[in-house]
């Protein structure tokens, strides 16, 4: 039912982990559906995103997506990080079941909000 | 990579003896045993005589023996049956929270057609109350109908119990026994049943053939309309090769049951202590009160179907209660009911035993359950590290 490509990163996550003083934190999801996402970015003076790690629980597909929007987003500043799309990130997988697309396919909404906690904790500033 | 198969409350592999009795009549014997001609007259010898099997097996008489297509079905017939054709007596039904969805669905749906509908709730095992039975009859009650034994958390039920009761009262007592034969005793007569569902797939048969037992005289409406087969409770051409499979089935578990349930068992009790020692698992189910093949536990700050995914990368076959697995937005609704919550509910994992399984296999699987449990709980959003750290 999965691709080959999520598999592999079910199996070989890219970028698992927490960054400490991250400077943008997002969660999505709840323990009713049964999967919670969270991302951590770390931005240079640039704006663009150095350093990118997730912690997951959830489904194959949830860790999947989580797994490959880091490695999507590292290198890119805010604006494209943006553009990044959960149906994008479907597509960078190959594709997920049909059910998976609405409950497991949140990653690029928590890389999203990780994005609005770094711009409120500036505004903050 | 060698393959581990527990997932035996899923399916099970055809027996051997079993695909051997079947395939004269997928070849030679073709004959509609409606027919008169020789042809119809060696299938439907073939027929009866499968029908005193099945019905030796389970202590009932071969009139009291109706062939379906599975156990959704016998549920259904049973079901509906009684709820029309006594609903002049009464418009009452009893069921529990933790039935397969084939018994829980046709009660809620004859809900919406207007019947009263109690659905018991069961306690922290999974286990319904014969004093809320007792306690939910009323003078409109025509029939009640709760499961043998659970097919996920593998609960033994109390229905000889419920039966009693029923037959004390006059009430229409169905049992879904799906998950029962060949593992527990199990005769009509001491379960004072009127109606008892099977699946051959489930004890070794094939798919797409089940039984239901109707105790002589018990009134059942019929929805389905066509020939005269299995008394017009279930019209339409016989699976001829199904049932003689199933027959030999039924002949097979029921000879060596207790021998067999005392192996699963012994091989369940190492592989729930064995999972119990991975930190912060639960059992899930009765301790005692069990299901010889089943296994189920949940194991906190995971998801089953990220578990089930890492089992068959290792070659195990497993299933889990969690939403991604019940095909649904919601876990298992037999967990809920038991009170677990969402995390420990999405967390499950069902292990079950079959005949073929050994113990090099539930070595070779407490060997990497740590190590997928270790992964899981690395990449997990909840997890808030061991308490041996």
């Amino acid at each position: 039912m999965y691709t080959g490509k999520v598999m592999e990163h079910f199996t070989n996550p890219r970028n698992v982990g927490e960054i400490e003083n991250a400077d943008g934190v997002g969660e999505v999801g709840n323990m009713k559906c049964g999967d919670i996402m969270r991302i951590y970015i770390k931005v240079n003076d640039q704006d663009v995103i150095e350093d990118v790690k997730f912690r997951t629980f959830g489904c194959g597909a949830a860790i999947a997506t989580s797994s490959v929007v880091t490695e999507m987003v590292k290198g890119k500043n805010l604006d494209e990080a943006l553009e990044i799309t959960n149906k994008k990130v479907a597509e960078e997988l190959g594709g997920l079941p049909e059910n998976k697309m609405h409950c497991s396919n949140l990653a690029a909404d928590a890389l999203h909000k990780a994005i609005e906690d770094l711009k409120s904790k500036r505004n903050q500033k | 990579m060698k393959k581990t198969y527990l997932d035996h409350g899923a399916t099970t592999q055809v027996n051997p003896d079993v695909l051997e009795v079947m395939l004269p009549f997928l070849g030679e014997f073709y004959g509609n045993p409606s027919s008169i001609h020789s042809f119809g007259r060696e299938t439907k010898k073939a027929l009866e005589e499968a029908r005193e099997k099945v019905a030796a097996g389970i202590g009932a008489e071969p009139r009291e023996i109706v062939f379906t297509s599975g156990g959704t079905e016998s549920d259904n017939i049973a079901i509906r049956g009684v709820a029309r054709a006594l609903q002049k007596k009464g418009n009452h039904l009893i069921t529990s929270a933790v039935e397969h969805h084939a018994v829980l669905d046709a009660c809620l749906a004859l809900k919406k057609e207007g019947y009263e509908l109690t659905v018991l709730p069961v306690d922290e095992y999974g286990m319904v109350s014969a004093k809320d039975v007792e306690a939910a009859i009323t003078d409109k009650t025509i029939l009640i109908s709760i499961m043998m034994a659970n097919n996920e958390v593998g609960t033994v039920m109390p229905v000889a119990e419920i039966g009693k009761l029923a037959r004390e009262r006059g009430i229409t007592f169905h049992t879904d026994a799906v998950q029962a034969i060949g593992l527990l005793p199990l005769d009509v007569n001491d379960l004072s049943c009127d109606l008892l569902s099977l699946s051959a797939h489930k004890f070794y048969g094939p798919k797409g053939v089940g039984i239901l037992y109707v105790r002589k005289g018990a009134k059942l409406d019929v929805f389905n309309f066509g020939g005269a087969q299995e008394r017009r409770m279930r019209p339409g051409t016989e699976n001829v090769p199904g049932i003689i499979g199933m027959a030999k089935a039924v002949e097979v578990v029921v000879a060596d049951r207790e021998k067999r349930a005392a192996r699963i068992s012994s091989l369940r009790d190492k592989l729930i202590q064995g999972l119990l020692k991975i930190e912060d698992t639960k059992l899930n189910g009765h301790p005692e009160q069990r299901l010889p093949g089943n296994v189920n536990v949940s194991v906190k700050y995971v998801e089953g179907e990220s578990m089930i995914l890492s089992l068959d990368l290792k070659g195990i076959a497993a299933s889990s209660g969690s939403a991604c697995t019940s095909g649904s937005l919601d876990p298992s609704h037999v967990l809920i009911a038991m009170g677990l919550d969402h995390q420990l509910a999405h967390g499950s994992l069902r292990m079950t035993l079959g005949t073929d399984n050994t113990e090099e296999e539930i070595d070779y699987v407490l060997e990497v359950m740590p190590e997928i449990v270790a992964r899981l709980r690395s990449m997990s959003s909840v997890y808030t590290g061991s308490k041996k750290e």
